[in-house]
């Protein structure tokens, strides 16, 4: 049987910003099913990483392809954000909206119809732990770290085929950060891809079956993570030569 | 698309609902504009009479500006806009769906507005027939016109003072056909009110139909 195609495939990929390189020649491959931590100090181009992922970034050269769609052709991208779950430093949800209207939006949005996205909606509130009153209170009277639960709510209920976490711990409590870490383990083990951004190395690592560190500007070093990862991942050690090269910088 | 813009739609109005920005703060806004033309003219209903037309349309171009301006300021909170570009709606879908929400929004403020002119100016409400159909296609018009001119200001940090920049001489032919319509009305003649009515519906299909074209690329261009 032929291997499956990479989730994600970059070859000497270039992101401009107003002539700024995002990222200069990044290199890299993601396989299906794989849970990937991006490693770096701030500035080294995760974000910018994660973004050129999810179609929210179109490559100025080289290769770009995600879910086995170019990410040149702007149509392309447009197609790929209906596959992807992107949780950035924002939440994208809306202020003036409880959780539960935002989740349903979200979900109506994605192309499920009112039945489905009502269930799905439910399903991944409590999921979260965004029940009762605080299901129906305006989000900007939430907490920061409730909203983060809300934006995270949005990605359960897409159920996308590949999650693209900036940072996901960050504004978490404990509790809440262990749930989101079994949330990744289940979305694994459910086939779905995942690619992360966070400085919480430890807790990162503990989750992911490989780790790539991003430089600003210099190089790209790959890490292992400590014996025992990645057991639900299929061939985590095989596929990490296939990352070479690149450079990344954020303004 | 049309889902699309339903979705859109009916999102942009539950967040009025909530806000009551247009309500608490654009209405009233339009209100005091045609009090302050009223104050500025006179009080001779002789000279604001026959200035009633222009001046509710005057007053109704400003408050579209809030309108629009309203429209994607609730995008930006929070990011959300990224968030629309993200959803994977169509953004043909998205032009129109907000398209329609601020046109029922400004609908509502010309219904005050009408009853606000004929109170203070003393303009005799005739032709209701026409006055409705001149101010549907009007604010088609410059509701399509605002959404276009939003998404091109909105994401620059000088898109408060760039969109009335660029909206208004855009929307001066709508000004100008919608006056002439509802000077006709209000003055209970019917000698050209066809032809503006035509100005007003191609003014309000061309801008519909060039938003619908170039909201996707200009949702891009950030």
């Amino acid at each position: 049987m032929a291997p499956a195609a990479p989730a994600v495939r970059l070859r000497e990929t270039v992101v401009l910003a107003d002539r700024f390189p995002l990222l200069s020649g990044m290199t890299l491959e993601v396989s299906e099913g794989e849970i990937v931590h991006l490693g770096g100090p701030n500035g080294a181009g995760k974000t910018s990483l994660l973004r050129l992922c999810a179609g929210l970034l179109a490559p100025s050269s080289g290769e770009a392809e995600v879910l086995g769609l170019d990410l040149t052709r702007t149509d392309e991208r447009r197609r790929l954000r209906r596959e992807i779950g992107l949780l950035g430093h924002s939440s994208f949800l809306y202020g003036d909206l409880s959780p539960r209207e935002n989740l349903t939006f979200a979900l109506k949005a994605a192309g499920l119809d009112t039945g489905e996205a009502r269930a799905r909606t439910e399903a991944a509130l409590d999921r979260m732990g965004i029940t009762g009153r605080l299901a129906t209170t305006p989000v900007v009277k939430l907490s920061a770290g409730q909203r983060r639960r809300t934006a995270i709510g949005v990605l359960v209920g897409r159920q996308p085929r590949l999650w693209l976490l900036d940072e996901p711990h960050a504004g978490l409590d404990q509790a809440s950060r262990d749930l989101l870490d079994a949330l990744v383990r289940a979305t694994r083990e459910a086939g779905s891809t995942v690619v992360f951004s966070s400085h919480e190395v430890g807790r990162a690592q503990a989750i992911a079956d490989r780790v790539i560190e991003l430089v600003g500007g210099q190089e790209v070093r790959r890490a292992s993570p400590p014996a025992g990862n990645g057991t639900g991942g299929s061939g985590t050690g095989a596929r990490r030569d296939a990352m070479t090269m690149g450079s990344a910088r954020v303004p | 698309m049309f889902r699309d813009a339903a979705l859109v739609c009916g999102k942009d109005l539950r967040i009025e609902v909530r806000s009551r920005v247009t309500l608490n703060q654009v209405v009233p806004f339009a209100a005091v504009v045609v009090i302050l033309f009223g104050l500025a003219l006179g009080p001779d209903r002789k000279v604001l009479a026959p200035a009633a037309a222009g001046l509710f349309w005057v007053a109704v171009l400003l408050s579209a500006v809030l309108a629009v301006q309203r429209s994607f300021a609730v995008e930006s909170a929070d990011d959300a806009r990224e968030g629309l570009r993200l959803s994977g709606l169509d953004p043909a879908g998205i032009f129109l769906g907000k398209v329609a929400a601020v046109l029922a929004e400004l609908l509502v403020l010309e219904a005050v507005l009408t009853f606000a002119v004929a109170l203070l100016y003393g303009a005799h409400l005739q032709q209701a027939g026409l006055l409705g159909a001149s101010a549907i296609l009007a604010t088609i018009g410059l509701a399509a016109i605002g959404i276009l001119y939003g998404a091109v200001s909105s994401g620059l940090r000088v898109r408060e003072t760039l969109l009335p920049l660029l909206f208004l001489p855009i929307a001066a032919p709508v000004l100008l056909a919608a006056t002439k319509s509802w000077d006709i009305s209000l003055s209970g003649g019917d000698g050209g009110a066809g032809t503006w009515l035509t100005v007003l519906g191609v003014f309000a299909i061309l801008y519909v139909a060039i938003g619908t074209l170039a909201f996707g690329p200009l949702l891009e261009d950030r």
